[in-house]
Protein backbone atom coordinates (compact mmCIF):
# COMPACT_ATOMS: atom_id res chain seq x y z
CA UNK A 1 0.00 0.00 0.00
CA UNK A 2 1.45 3.25 -0.78
CA UNK A 3 1.95 4.94 2.14
CA UNK A 4 3.45 8.48 2.30
CA UNK A 5 5.44 10.41 5.05
CA UNK A 6 5.92 13.88 5.65
CA UNK A 7 7.18 16.29 7.88
CA UNK A 8 7.49 20.12 8.43
CA UNK A 9 9.64 21.30 11.06
CA UNK A 10 10.98 24.07 12.36
CA UNK A 11 10.67 26.30 15.32
CA UNK A 12 7.17 26.94 17.10
CA UNK A 13 5.19 29.96 15.67
CA UNK A 14 6.65 29.49 12.31
CA UNK A 15 2.72 28.14 11.69
CA UNK A 16 4.26 24.31 10.37
CA UNK A 17 1.54 22.89 12.48
CA UNK A 18 -1.12 24.42 10.10
CA UNK A 19 0.78 23.84 6.72
CA UNK A 20 0.88 19.85 7.97
CA UNK A 21 -2.80 20.16 8.77
CA UNK A 22 -3.82 22.02 5.53
CA UNK A 23 -1.81 19.36 3.51
CA UNK A 24 -3.20 16.47 5.65
CA UNK A 25 -6.78 18.32 4.83
CA UNK A 26 -6.27 18.70 0.98
CA UNK A 27 -5.44 14.69 1.08
CA UNK A 28 -8.36 13.41 2.99
CA UNK A 29 -11.23 15.76 2.10
CA UNK A 30 -10.58 16.84 -1.25
CA UNK A 31 -8.21 14.61 -3.11
CA UNK A 32 -10.20 10.95 -1.96
CA UNK A 33 -7.02 10.14 0.00
CA UNK A 34 -6.77 9.21 3.50
CA UNK A 35 -4.60 11.52 5.55
CA UNK A 36 -3.37 11.42 9.24
CA UNK A 37 -1.73 14.92 11.03
CA UNK A 38 0.00 14.79 14.30
CA UNK A 39 2.13 16.91 15.82
CA UNK A 40 4.81 17.80 19.20
CA UNK A 41 6.03 20.69 20.49
CA UNK A 42 7.19 21.74 23.87
CA UNK A 43 5.05 23.82 26.27
CA UNK A 44 6.13 27.15 24.68
CA UNK A 45 3.57 28.93 22.51
CA UNK A 46 6.92 30.76 19.89
CA UNK A 47 10.20 28.91 19.68
CA UNK A 48 11.48 25.53 20.88
CA UNK A 49 11.19 22.55 18.14
CA UNK A 50 8.01 22.22 16.62
CA UNK A 51 7.18 19.83 13.94
CA UNK A 52 3.89 18.01 12.40
CA UNK A 53 3.18 14.94 10.33
CA UNK A 54 1.43 14.16 7.81
CA UNK A 55 1.13 10.61 6.33
CA UNK A 56 -1.09 10.32 3.25
CA UNK A 57 -2.33 6.73 1.93
CA UNK A 58 -4.39 4.98 -0.16
CA UNK A 59 -5.81 3.01 1.99
CA UNK A 60 -6.11 2.96 6.26
CA UNK A 61 -3.39 4.77 8.16
CA UNK A 62 -2.09 2.92 11.15
CA UNK A 63 0.40 4.06 12.59
CA UNK A 64 0.16 7.90 12.20
CA UNK A 65 3.77 8.91 13.35
CA UNK A 66 6.68 9.09 10.60
CA UNK A 67 8.74 5.72 10.10
CA UNK A 68 10.74 6.31 7.13
CA UNK A 69 10.20 10.28 5.78
CA UNK A 70 9.77 10.82 2.18
CA UNK A 71 9.65 14.52 2.65
CA UNK A 72 10.71 17.08 4.88
CA UNK A 73 10.57 20.71 5.37
CA UNK A 74 13.17 21.89 7.50
CA UNK A 75 13.10 26.10 8.25
CA UNK A 76 15.79 25.95 10.60
CA UNK A 77 19.05 24.26 10.89
CA UNK A 78 18.30 22.55 13.96
CA UNK A 79 15.81 20.70 12.27
CA UNK A 80 17.13 19.84 9.23
CA UNK A 81 20.27 18.51 11.53
CA UNK A 82 17.69 16.72 13.60
CA UNK A 83 15.39 15.06 11.29
CA UNK A 84 17.48 14.65 7.67
CA UNK A 85 19.32 11.28 8.77
CA UNK A 86 16.07 9.63 8.57
CA UNK A 87 14.51 11.01 5.28
CA UNK A 88 13.97 7.86 2.95
CA UNK A 89 16.63 7.21 0.18
CA UNK A 90 15.48 9.27 -3.30
CA UNK A 91 13.30 11.39 -1.05
CA UNK A 92 13.26 15.06 -0.87
CA UNK A 93 14.32 18.02 1.74
CA UNK A 94 13.32 21.49 1.12
CA UNK A 95 15.06 23.92 3.62
CA UNK A 96 14.89 27.61 3.72
CA UNK A 97 18.56 28.54 2.35
CA UNK A 98 18.58 31.59 4.46
CA UNK A 99 18.00 29.52 7.72
CA UNK A 100 19.55 26.63 6.51
CA UNK A 101 23.18 27.25 5.83
CA UNK A 102 24.50 24.13 6.48
CA UNK A 103 22.64 21.49 3.89
CA UNK A 104 22.61 18.31 5.36
CA UNK A 105 24.23 15.55 2.73
CA UNK A 106 22.60 11.90 2.09
CA UNK A 107 20.75 10.57 -0.94
CA UNK A 108 17.59 12.33 -1.09
CA UNK A 109 17.36 15.55 -3.01
CA UNK A 110 17.46 18.57 -1.52
CA UNK A 111 15.64 21.81 -2.46
CA UNK A 112 16.21 25.35 -1.76
CA UNK A 113 15.32 28.61 -1.49
CA UNK A 114 14.48 31.86 0.89
CA UNK A 115 11.23 30.78 1.99
CA UNK A 116 10.89 33.55 4.86
CA UNK A 117 12.29 36.17 2.24
CA UNK A 118 9.47 35.18 -0.43
CA UNK A 119 6.78 35.31 1.96
CA UNK A 120 8.17 38.95 3.20
CA UNK A 121 9.25 40.76 0.09
CA UNK A 122 7.42 39.01 -2.87
CA UNK A 123 4.64 38.03 -1.24
CA UNK A 124 4.41 40.92 1.16
CA UNK A 125 3.86 39.64 4.80
CA UNK A 126 5.91 37.69 6.76
CA UNK A 127 3.48 35.75 8.62
CA UNK A 128 2.13 33.47 5.20
CA UNK A 129 5.84 32.12 4.95
CA UNK A 130 4.27 28.72 6.44
CA UNK A 131 2.00 28.65 3.25
CA UNK A 132 4.24 30.03 0.87
CA UNK A 133 6.46 26.20 2.37
CA UNK A 134 3.26 24.41 2.03
CA UNK A 135 2.66 25.80 -1.60
CA UNK A 136 6.42 24.39 -2.40
CA UNK A 137 5.49 20.34 -0.66
CA UNK A 138 2.84 20.79 -2.69
CA UNK A 139 5.11 21.21 -5.71
CA UNK A 140 8.27 18.89 -4.92
CA UNK A 141 5.77 15.73 -3.25
CA UNK A 142 2.88 15.24 -6.04
CA UNK A 143 0.36 13.37 -2.98
CA UNK A 144 -2.49 16.17 -4.07
CA UNK A 145 -3.05 18.40 -6.74
CA UNK A 146 -2.65 21.57 -7.01
CA UNK A 147 -6.15 22.55 -7.40
CA UNK A 148 -7.02 20.68 -4.77
CA UNK A 149 -4.24 22.07 -2.62
CA UNK A 150 -5.12 25.29 -2.83
CA UNK A 151 -8.81 24.51 -2.30
CA UNK A 152 -7.84 23.35 1.54
CA UNK A 153 -5.32 26.68 1.67
CA UNK A 154 -8.47 28.41 0.96
CA UNK A 155 -10.87 26.58 3.27
CA UNK A 156 -8.40 27.01 6.42
CA UNK A 157 -7.38 30.54 6.31
CA UNK A 158 -9.74 34.05 7.18
CA UNK A 159 -11.67 35.78 3.83
CA UNK A 160 -10.35 38.93 4.67
CA UNK A 161 -6.66 36.83 3.81
CA UNK A 162 -7.43 34.83 1.63
CA UNK A 163 -5.74 36.58 -1.79
CA UNK A 164 -2.72 36.90 0.34
CA UNK A 165 -2.55 32.95 0.94
CA UNK A 166 -3.53 32.20 -2.45
CA UNK A 167 -0.41 34.44 -3.64
CA UNK A 168 1.81 32.96 -0.99
CA UNK A 169 0.41 29.35 -2.47
CA UNK A 170 1.44 30.25 -5.98
CA UNK A 171 4.50 31.66 -5.10
CA UNK A 172 6.23 28.72 -3.07
CA UNK A 173 4.78 26.06 -5.69
CA UNK A 174 6.10 28.26 -8.51
CA UNK A 175 9.53 28.57 -6.67
CA UNK A 176 10.13 25.02 -6.13
CA UNK A 177 9.51 23.80 -9.27
CA UNK A 178 11.86 26.29 -10.52
CA UNK A 179 14.12 25.54 -7.74
CA UNK A 180 14.15 21.63 -8.31
CA UNK A 181 14.25 21.94 -11.56
CA UNK B 1 -27.42 12.98 0.69
CA UNK B 2 -24.26 12.85 1.21
CA UNK B 3 -22.74 12.70 5.29
CA UNK B 4 -21.40 15.78 6.82
CA UNK B 5 -17.73 15.33 6.83
CA UNK B 6 -14.71 16.86 8.27
CA UNK B 7 -10.59 17.00 9.41
CA UNK B 8 -10.25 17.70 12.78
CA UNK B 9 -8.54 16.56 16.42
CA UNK B 10 -9.72 14.23 18.34
CA UNK B 11 -10.42 16.53 20.83
CA UNK B 12 -12.67 18.84 18.58
CA UNK B 13 -14.41 15.06 17.71
CA UNK B 14 -15.35 14.44 21.03
CA UNK B 15 -17.08 17.59 21.44
CA UNK B 16 -19.00 16.99 18.36
CA UNK B 17 -19.92 13.31 19.87
CA UNK B 18 -21.23 14.89 22.91
CA UNK B 19 -23.45 17.02 20.95
CA UNK B 20 -24.86 14.20 18.83
CA UNK B 21 -25.45 12.26 22.33
CA UNK B 22 -27.56 15.41 23.48
CA UNK B 23 -25.10 16.60 26.03
CA UNK B 24 -26.08 19.59 27.07
CA UNK B 25 -24.06 20.48 29.60
CA UNK B 26 -20.38 21.12 30.43
CA UNK B 27 -18.37 21.68 33.74
CA UNK B 28 -14.43 22.20 33.07
CA UNK B 29 -11.50 23.56 33.58
CA UNK B 30 -9.36 23.71 30.66
CA UNK B 31 -5.78 21.60 31.11
CA UNK B 32 -3.28 20.47 28.07
CA UNK B 33 -3.84 17.98 25.91
CA UNK B 34 -7.61 18.22 26.69
CA UNK B 35 -8.69 22.08 26.52
CA UNK B 36 -9.90 21.74 22.85
CA UNK B 37 -12.88 19.78 23.96
CA UNK B 38 -13.93 22.54 25.65
CA UNK B 39 -13.33 25.32 23.56
CA UNK B 40 -15.52 24.01 20.94
CA UNK B 41 -18.38 23.53 23.45
CA UNK B 42 -17.68 26.92 24.77
CA UNK B 43 -19.00 27.62 20.74
CA UNK B 44 -21.46 25.01 20.10
CA UNK B 45 -23.45 24.32 23.80
CA UNK B 46 -24.86 28.04 23.66
CA UNK B 47 -26.28 27.29 20.25
CA UNK B 48 -27.96 24.44 21.54
CA UNK B 49 -29.77 25.88 24.55
CA UNK B 50 -26.52 23.90 26.54
CA UNK B 51 -25.08 25.58 29.30
CA UNK B 52 -20.96 26.09 29.28
CA UNK B 53 -19.44 26.59 32.94
CA UNK B 54 -15.63 26.80 33.30
CA UNK B 55 -15.54 26.34 37.09
CA UNK B 56 -12.68 27.18 39.62
CA UNK B 57 -10.75 24.24 39.44
CA UNK B 58 -11.58 20.31 38.20
CA UNK B 59 -13.27 19.36 41.76
CA UNK B 60 -16.00 22.33 41.26
CA UNK B 61 -16.13 20.99 37.59
CA UNK B 62 -17.07 17.50 38.36
CA UNK B 63 -19.06 18.86 41.31
CA UNK B 64 -21.02 21.25 38.55
CA UNK B 65 -21.78 18.10 35.63
CA UNK B 66 -23.05 15.65 39.02
CA UNK B 67 -25.27 18.70 39.90
CA UNK B 68 -26.42 19.14 36.19
CA UNK B 69 -27.08 15.44 35.63
CA UNK B 70 -29.09 15.52 38.88
CA UNK B 71 -31.52 18.24 36.99
CA UNK B 72 -31.76 15.43 33.72
CA UNK B 73 -28.69 17.31 31.89
CA UNK B 74 -26.50 15.22 30.06
CA UNK B 75 -23.57 16.23 31.56
CA UNK B 76 -19.60 15.87 30.45
CA UNK B 77 -16.34 17.13 31.59
CA UNK B 78 -13.07 17.00 30.08
CA UNK B 79 -9.26 16.96 31.67
CA UNK B 80 -5.97 15.38 32.03
CA UNK B 81 -3.59 13.85 34.72
CA UNK B 82 -3.83 16.25 37.20
CA UNK B 83 -7.44 16.87 37.34
CA UNK B 84 -8.33 13.48 36.99
CA UNK B 85 -6.72 13.50 40.38
CA UNK B 86 -8.77 16.49 41.32
CA UNK B 87 -11.59 15.07 40.46
CA UNK B 88 -11.57 11.58 41.95
CA UNK B 89 -13.73 12.43 45.39
CA UNK B 90 -16.37 13.98 43.16
CA UNK B 91 -16.21 10.80 40.66
CA UNK B 92 -16.31 8.21 43.82
CA UNK B 93 -19.44 10.49 45.31
CA UNK B 94 -21.09 9.95 41.45
CA UNK B 95 -20.14 6.55 42.06
CA UNK B 96 -22.23 5.99 45.27
CA UNK B 97 -24.90 8.43 44.59
CA UNK B 98 -25.35 6.61 41.00
CA UNK B 99 -25.22 9.86 39.12
CA UNK B 100 -24.68 10.10 34.88
CA UNK B 101 -21.85 11.50 33.32
CA UNK B 102 -19.05 11.31 31.37
CA UNK B 103 -15.43 12.23 32.00
CA UNK B 104 -13.23 12.23 28.88
CA UNK B 105 -9.61 12.48 30.46
CA UNK B 106 -6.81 12.90 27.96
CA UNK B 107 -3.99 11.29 29.00
CA UNK B 108 -0.33 13.35 29.77
CA UNK B 109 2.59 12.17 31.47
CA UNK B 110 2.94 11.83 35.36
CA UNK B 111 2.30 11.97 37.99
CA UNK B 112 1.63 15.40 39.00
CA UNK B 113 2.00 17.77 36.13
CA UNK B 114 4.57 15.51 34.30
CA UNK B 115 4.67 16.34 30.78
CA UNK B 116 1.88 18.23 29.61
CA UNK B 117 2.58 18.36 25.73
CA UNK B 118 3.66 14.52 25.65
CA UNK B 119 1.48 11.35 24.87
CA UNK B 120 0.71 8.79 27.82
CA UNK B 121 -1.44 6.00 28.85
CA UNK B 122 -0.98 6.07 32.33
CA UNK B 123 -4.24 7.19 33.86
CA UNK B 124 -6.14 3.77 33.14
CA UNK B 125 -5.66 2.39 36.38
CA UNK B 126 -6.46 5.67 37.67
CA UNK B 127 -9.60 5.61 36.44
CA UNK B 128 -10.34 2.07 37.99
CA UNK B 129 -9.33 2.69 41.22
CA UNK B 130 -8.62 6.04 41.83
CA UNK B 131 -11.43 7.05 43.84
CA UNK B 132 -11.27 5.18 46.84
CA UNK B 133 -13.83 2.16 47.88
CA UNK B 134 -15.52 -0.12 45.74
CA UNK B 135 -17.48 0.46 42.65
CA UNK B 136 -18.11 -0.35 39.23
CA UNK B 137 -15.95 2.12 36.28
CA UNK B 138 -16.48 2.19 32.35
CA UNK B 139 -13.65 3.12 30.56
CA UNK B 140 -13.30 3.25 27.17
CA UNK B 141 -10.30 3.60 24.74
CA UNK B 142 -10.33 5.24 21.44
CA UNK B 143 -7.63 4.81 18.58
CA UNK B 144 -9.21 7.03 16.04
CA UNK B 145 -10.75 10.24 15.74
CA UNK B 146 -14.03 9.35 14.53
CA UNK B 147 -13.99 6.65 17.57
CA UNK B 148 -12.97 10.04 19.61
CA UNK B 149 -16.73 11.01 18.34
CA UNK B 150 -18.40 7.68 18.58
CA UNK B 151 -16.90 6.56 22.24
CA UNK B 152 -18.22 9.84 23.83
CA UNK B 153 -22.04 9.69 21.88
CA UNK B 154 -21.83 5.65 23.37
CA UNK B 155 -20.38 6.73 26.69
CA UNK B 156 -23.55 8.83 27.17
CA UNK B 157 -25.72 6.08 26.85
CA UNK B 158 -23.56 3.85 29.05
CA UNK B 159 -23.68 6.36 31.95
CA UNK B 160 -27.81 6.66 31.60
CA UNK B 161 -28.14 2.77 30.76
CA UNK B 162 -25.88 1.87 33.54
CA UNK B 163 -26.12 5.52 35.82
CA UNK B 164 -22.80 6.18 36.78
CA UNK B 165 -20.03 8.38 35.56
CA UNK B 166 -18.39 6.75 33.05
CA UNK B 167 -14.60 7.87 31.29
CA UNK B 168 -13.36 8.11 28.17
CA UNK B 169 -9.75 7.84 27.88
CA UNK B 170 -7.71 8.91 24.46
CA UNK B 171 -3.76 9.24 24.81
CA UNK B 172 -2.48 12.83 23.80
CA UNK B 173 -1.98 11.12 20.05
CA UNK B 174 -5.33 10.09 19.71
CA UNK B 175 -6.74 13.33 20.96
CA UNK B 176 -4.42 15.77 19.07
CA UNK B 177 -4.07 13.98 15.64
CA UNK B 178 -6.32 15.11 12.83
CA UNK B 179 -8.12 12.57 10.61
CA UNK B 180 -11.05 13.16 8.74
CA UNK B 181 -14.80 11.79 10.55
CA UNK B 182 -17.91 11.61 9.49
CA UNK B 183 -20.70 13.22 11.89
CA UNK B 184 -22.99 10.80 12.26
CA UNK B 185 -26.97 10.31 11.15
CA UNK B 186 -29.46 10.42 13.57
CA UNK B 187 -29.94 6.63 14.69
CA UNK B 188 -26.87 5.53 13.86
CA UNK B 189 -25.35 5.41 17.19
CA UNK B 190 -27.53 4.58 19.83
CA UNK B 191 -28.69 6.98 22.38
CA UNK B 192 -29.93 5.42 25.60
CA UNK B 193 -32.53 8.12 27.37
CA UNK B 194 -32.19 8.00 31.11
CA UNK B 195 -34.85 5.62 32.38
CA UNK B 196 -37.69 7.88 34.87
CA UNK B 197 -39.52 7.00 37.26
CA UNK B 198 -43.40 5.21 36.73
CA UNK B 199 -44.47 6.29 39.90
CA UNK B 200 -45.42 8.84 41.50
CA UNK B 201 -43.44 11.42 43.58
CA UNK B 202 -44.60 10.74 46.76
CA UNK B 203 -43.85 6.84 46.00
CA UNK B 204 -40.69 7.39 44.51
CA UNK B 205 -37.20 6.11 46.13
CA UNK B 206 -33.77 7.20 43.82
CA UNK B 207 -33.13 3.57 44.90
CA UNK B 208 -35.42 1.14 44.56
CA UNK B 209 -34.22 -1.92 43.63
CA UNK B 210 -38.00 -3.53 43.18
CA UNK B 211 -36.89 -1.87 39.71
CA UNK B 212 -33.91 -3.86 39.26
CA UNK B 213 -30.20 -3.20 39.93
CA UNK B 214 -30.26 0.33 37.83
CA UNK B 215 -33.28 2.01 39.53
CA UNK B 216 -35.41 4.85 37.79
CA UNK B 217 -33.57 8.34 38.60
CA UNK B 218 -36.44 10.93 38.95
CA UNK B 219 -34.65 14.67 37.49
CA UNK B 220 -34.86 17.24 39.97
CA UNK B 221 -37.30 20.14 39.59
CA UNK B 222 -39.53 17.15 37.87
CA UNK B 223 -41.86 17.54 40.93
CA UNK B 224 -39.91 14.60 42.46
CA UNK B 225 -37.83 15.05 45.79
CA UNK B 226 -35.37 12.92 47.14
CA UNK B 227 -32.18 12.58 49.26
CA UNK B 228 -28.76 12.18 47.70
CA UNK B 229 -25.42 11.95 49.58
CA UNK B 230 -22.02 10.25 49.65
CA UNK B 231 -22.82 7.93 52.24
CA UNK B 232 -23.65 4.84 52.31
CA UNK B 233 -27.64 4.53 51.84
CA UNK B 234 -31.19 3.15 52.01
CA UNK B 235 -33.78 2.94 48.86
CA UNK B 236 -34.82 6.20 49.35
CA UNK B 237 -31.40 7.52 49.84
CA UNK B 238 -30.85 8.69 53.21
CA UNK B 239 -28.20 7.42 55.08
CA UNK B 240 -27.71 4.40 56.65
CA UNK B 241 -25.04 1.95 58.65
CA UNK B 242 -27.13 -1.18 58.48
CA UNK B 243 -24.89 -3.87 57.76
CA UNK B 244 -27.24 -5.58 55.63
CA UNK B 245 -28.56 -2.87 53.21
CA UNK B 246 -24.77 -1.37 52.73
CA UNK B 247 -23.63 -5.07 52.02
CA UNK B 248 -26.21 -5.52 49.70
CA UNK B 249 -26.02 -2.00 48.24
CA UNK B 250 -22.42 -2.07 47.69
CA UNK B 251 -22.38 -5.67 45.85
CA UNK B 252 -25.39 -4.11 44.04
CA UNK B 253 -23.54 -1.17 42.75
CA UNK B 254 -20.74 -3.68 41.60
CA UNK B 255 -23.11 -6.56 39.58
CA UNK B 256 -25.09 -3.27 37.60
CA UNK B 257 -21.80 -3.54 35.86
CA UNK B 258 -20.88 -7.29 36.05
CA UNK B 259 -23.52 -8.41 35.69
CA UNK B 260 -24.08 -7.04 31.85
CA UNK B 261 -20.10 -7.00 31.34
CA UNK B 262 -21.04 -8.97 28.00
CA UNK B 263 -23.37 -6.20 26.58
CA UNK B 264 -20.27 -3.43 27.84
CA UNK B 265 -17.22 -5.06 26.55
CA UNK B 266 -16.14 -3.75 23.07
CA UNK B 267 -12.87 -5.09 20.89
CA UNK B 268 -11.55 -5.94 17.74
CA UNK B 269 -9.52 -8.68 16.75
CA UNK B 270 -6.86 -8.87 14.14
CA UNK B 271 -5.73 -11.67 12.28
CA UNK B 272 -6.54 -13.66 15.56
CA UNK B 273 -7.38 -16.82 13.32
CA UNK B 274 -4.10 -18.31 13.21
CA UNK B 275 -2.07 -15.69 15.50
CA UNK B 276 0.38 -17.83 17.60
CA UNK B 277 2.03 -14.13 19.14
CA UNK B 278 -0.73 -11.98 20.18
CA UNK B 279 -0.51 -7.93 20.82
CA UNK B 280 -2.56 -6.81 23.28
CA UNK B 281 -3.16 -2.98 22.60
CA UNK B 282 -4.94 0.27 22.73
CA UNK B 283 -5.51 3.38 21.91
CA UNK B 284 -2.58 4.99 19.79
CA UNK B 285 -0.45 1.85 20.75
CA UNK B 286 -3.09 0.01 18.78
CA UNK B 287 -1.95 1.57 15.59
CA UNK B 288 1.84 0.47 15.77
CA UNK B 289 0.77 -2.78 17.06
CA UNK B 290 -1.38 -3.06 13.80
CA UNK B 291 1.78 -2.04 11.59
CA UNK B 292 3.70 -4.05 13.61
CA UNK B 293 1.53 -7.36 12.89
CA UNK B 294 1.50 -6.68 9.55
CA UNK B 295 5.38 -6.11 8.96
CA UNK B 296 5.74 -9.50 10.95
CA UNK B 297 3.13 -11.78 8.76
CA UNK B 298 5.06 -10.23 6.00
CA UNK B 299 8.39 -11.95 7.75
CA UNK B 300 6.63 -15.06 7.87
CA UNK B 301 5.34 -14.82 11.82
CA UNK B 302 1.73 -15.63 12.69
CA UNK B 303 0.72 -12.35 14.75
CA UNK B 304 -2.29 -10.88 15.70
CA UNK B 305 -3.52 -8.38 17.27
CA UNK B 306 -6.41 -8.30 20.23
CA UNK B 307 -7.84 -4.46 20.69
CA UNK B 308 -8.99 -3.48 23.74
CA UNK B 309 -12.04 -0.92 23.08
CA UNK B 310 -13.35 -1.18 27.00
CA UNK B 311 -10.84 -1.11 28.95
CA UNK B 312 -12.91 -1.42 32.20
CA UNK B 313 -14.71 -3.84 32.80
CA UNK B 314 -11.25 -6.03 31.50
CA UNK B 315 -12.41 -7.95 28.95
CA UNK B 316 -11.17 -11.45 31.07
CA UNK B 317 -13.24 -14.08 28.85
CA UNK B 318 -11.81 -12.84 25.53
CA UNK B 319 -8.23 -12.83 26.75
CA UNK B 320 -8.68 -16.10 29.08
CA UNK B 321 -9.70 -17.70 25.81
CA UNK B 322 -6.67 -16.39 24.22
CA UNK B 323 -4.36 -17.31 26.81
CA UNK B 324 -5.67 -20.78 26.63
CA UNK B 325 -4.38 -20.97 22.84
CA UNK B 326 -1.57 -19.06 21.97
CA UNK B 327 2.03 -18.90 22.46
CA UNK B 328 2.47 -15.62 24.39
CA UNK B 329 1.42 -11.85 24.96
CA UNK B 330 3.41 -9.11 23.85
CA UNK B 331 1.51 -6.00 25.44
CA UNK B 332 2.68 -2.27 24.61
CA UNK B 333 1.79 0.92 26.56
CA UNK B 334 2.68 4.17 27.28
CA UNK B 335 3.16 3.12 31.01
CA UNK B 336 5.48 1.02 33.07
CA UNK B 337 2.89 -2.18 32.72
CA UNK B 338 -0.71 -1.28 33.70
CA UNK B 339 -2.45 -3.60 31.79
CA UNK B 340 0.53 -5.86 32.03
CA UNK B 341 -0.76 -6.84 35.31
CA UNK B 342 -4.49 -7.51 33.78
CA UNK B 343 -3.21 -9.65 31.20
CA UNK B 344 -0.81 -12.03 33.55
CA UNK B 345 -4.09 -12.25 35.71
CA UNK B 346 -6.06 -13.55 33.41
CA UNK B 347 -2.82 -15.88 31.47
CA UNK B 348 -2.41 -17.26 34.94
CA UNK B 349 0.88 -17.61 34.50
CA UNK B 350 0.07 -20.16 31.13
CA UNK B 351 1.79 -18.10 28.62
CA UNK B 352 4.53 -15.21 29.09
CA UNK B 353 3.11 -11.57 29.27
CA UNK B 354 6.15 -9.22 27.20
CA UNK B 355 5.65 -6.07 28.05
CA UNK B 356 7.24 -2.56 26.00
CA UNK B 357 6.71 0.05 28.43
CA UNK B 358 7.58 3.52 27.66
CA UNK B 359 6.99 6.70 29.32
CA UNK B 360 9.51 9.17 27.90
CA UNK B 361 6.76 11.19 25.79
CA UNK B 362 7.47 9.48 22.91
CA UNK B 363 5.26 7.06 20.94
CA UNK B 364 6.15 3.20 20.90
CA UNK B 365 6.87 2.52 17.55
CA UNK B 366 6.32 -0.63 15.33
CA UNK B 367 9.78 -1.55 14.83
CA UNK B 368 9.88 -2.49 19.19
CA UNK B 369 6.87 -4.53 18.72
CA UNK B 370 7.93 -6.28 15.65
CA UNK B 371 11.47 -7.13 17.78
CA UNK B 372 9.39 -8.21 20.91
CA UNK B 373 7.20 -10.68 18.94
CA UNK B 374 10.57 -11.90 17.65
CA UNK B 375 11.05 -12.92 21.12
CA UNK B 376 8.57 -15.43 21.62
CA UNK B 377 8.80 -17.06 18.24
Amino acid sequence: MSRYELRFSGAGGQGLITAGIIMAKAASIYEGKQAVQSQSYGPEARGGASKSEVIISDGPIDYPKVTQCDALLAMTQEAANKYSHDLKEGGVLLIDSDLVTNIPAGNFKTVAFPIINTAKNDVGREIVANIVALGAMVALTGQVSRENAEKAVLSSVPEAFIELNKTAFSMGFEKALAASA
Amino acid sequence: MAKKVAFMQGNEAAAHGALYAGCNFFGGYPITPSTEVSEVLSIELPKVGGKFIQMEDEIGAMAACLGASLTGAKALTSTSGPGLSLKQELIGYGCIAEIPCVVFNVMRGGPSTGMPTGPSQSDVMCAKWGTHGDHATIALMPASVQECYDMVAEAFSLAEKYRMPVHVLPDEIIAHMRERIEFREPGEIEITPRKAPTVPPEQYKPYDTSFGDVPPLANFGSGYRYHVTGLNKMQDGFPTTKAEIVQAEEERQVRKVDACIDDIVTFEEYMLDDAEVVVVAYGSTSRSARYAVNAAREQGINAGMFRIKTFWPFPDKQIKALAAKVKGFIIPEMNLGMCSIELERCAQGKIPVLGIFRVDGEPINPEQIVEKIKEVK
